[in-house]
């Protein structure tokens, strides 16, 4: 009953029950923390927009992305990412959601930022349906812990326009 | 004599009796792990409720050696979510993230475009050759939770074959030979 075998056995089921145990509760801590973040985007500039030779619409937009998630972290938080989408409807797709920009916070320092910026990922549609297209820009974050259960959530922005006519 | 008989009947029962119920608690280990492993394939939906990231695609959110917890319901999928897919003519399927999601008004199927975090372009070049989208049927699950540092035991295992074999002779050795 007190062999090596079994002190070694009870000591490592001990240990590891404890780390889950502690893991599972530190996942479960986040669900306390209550986020209030806040986003701003504009629109500054259609660089160009055009139709490509393939027949699907292009645009190249200059955005200002500013937002401050700081209250979205806990002390279980390994870093958030957060990326601009926009999401439009046309008479084809329910949905279309291209992402235009995105990035790491790996900090609540970080958290608190204001970013001028081009499209970071070709904002194509399926088709020509951009002229004149109403559309939204949709703020996401997805929190990314150290342990645990991945949240994510979004601010939506709407009332953005696209140009009558291509430029 | 009927009692020295007697003795070793006692003494040969006996050890039949401690084989089976060790080749019992054997067989118990075995299929409750079989039995855990379905019962998460049910929960999830998923074919592969747990995976283990091998790359550094997703760094810094997943580093080598992190597992993932898949979920797969009959939500539809959007952007940001991370999923894990299956390229035709890859055996090993890929965990990376969604950037631009096209539904179809009429269908309801998906056109879906992922990268990795940590990679500078999109994956069409992981892709089959000519492949611009992924649709639903390449992919296997969403990541819902994580879990750091645990899967390097996998790694270390597929990649030193030696070490496997060790720890399974050596748990077999001790379920062998322990007493009561």
């Amino acid at each position: 009953m007190h062999s090596f075998g079994y002190r070694a056995n009870a000591l490592l089921t001990l240990g590891v029950t404890v780390l889950a145990l502690m893991c599972a509760m530190a996942s479960l801590s986040d669900n306390i923390n209550v986020p209030s973040p806040s986003a701003n985007v504009q629109v500054l500039n259609v660089n160009w927009f055009q139709k490509q030779s393939n027949g699907n619409d292009e645009v190249s937009l200059t955005l200002n992305v500013s937002a401050d998630l700081r209250s979205m972290f806990t002390w279980n938080t390994k870093q958030v990412f957060v990326f601009l989408a926009a999401e439009y409807e046309t008479t084809k797709n329910s949905l279309n959601q291209v992402s235009l920009w995105d990035g790491i916070i790996p900090s609540k320092e970080h958290a608190k930022f204001s970013i001028h910026t081009t499209n970071k990922y070709r904002f194509t549609d399926q088709g020509s349906n951009l002229r004149g297209k109403e559309f939204n820009l949709t703020l996401h974050w997805h929190v990314m812990p150290k342990t645990g259960k991945m949240f994510a959530d979004k601010i939506v922005m709407t009332g953005y326009r696209m140009p009558e006519e291509y430029r | 004599m009927g009692w020295i008989g007697e003795t070793m009947d006692s003494i040969k029962s006996l050890q039949i009796r401690q084989v089976l119920t060790q080749a019992v608690s054997l067989g118990m280990i075995v299929t409750s792990a079989l039995i855990i492993w379905k019962a998460l394939m049910c929960i999830t939906g998923s074919e592969s409720p747990v995976v283990v990231v091998l790359s550094g695609s997703m760094e810094p959110g997943f580093k080598r050696g992190d597992i993932l917890f898949l979920h797969m319901s009959k939500d539809p999928i959007r952007a940001g979510e991370i999923v894990v897919f299956n390229v035709d003519g890859r055996e090993i399927p890929i965990v990376h993230r969604v950037i631009k999601v096209h539904e179809r008004q009429d269908t309801g199927e998906v056109d879906v475009l992922t990268k990795g975090d940590n990679n500078y372009g999109d994956d069409r070049l992981l892709y089959a050759h000519g492949q611009l989208w992924l649709q639903r049927h390449h992919i296997m699950g969403r990541a819902v939770g994580f879990l750091p540092y645990v899967g390097w035991v996998t790694i270390i295992m597929t990649e030193k074959p030696i070490i496997k074999y060790i720890l399974i002779g050596a748990l077999g050795l001790l379920v062998i030979t322990s007493k009561d």
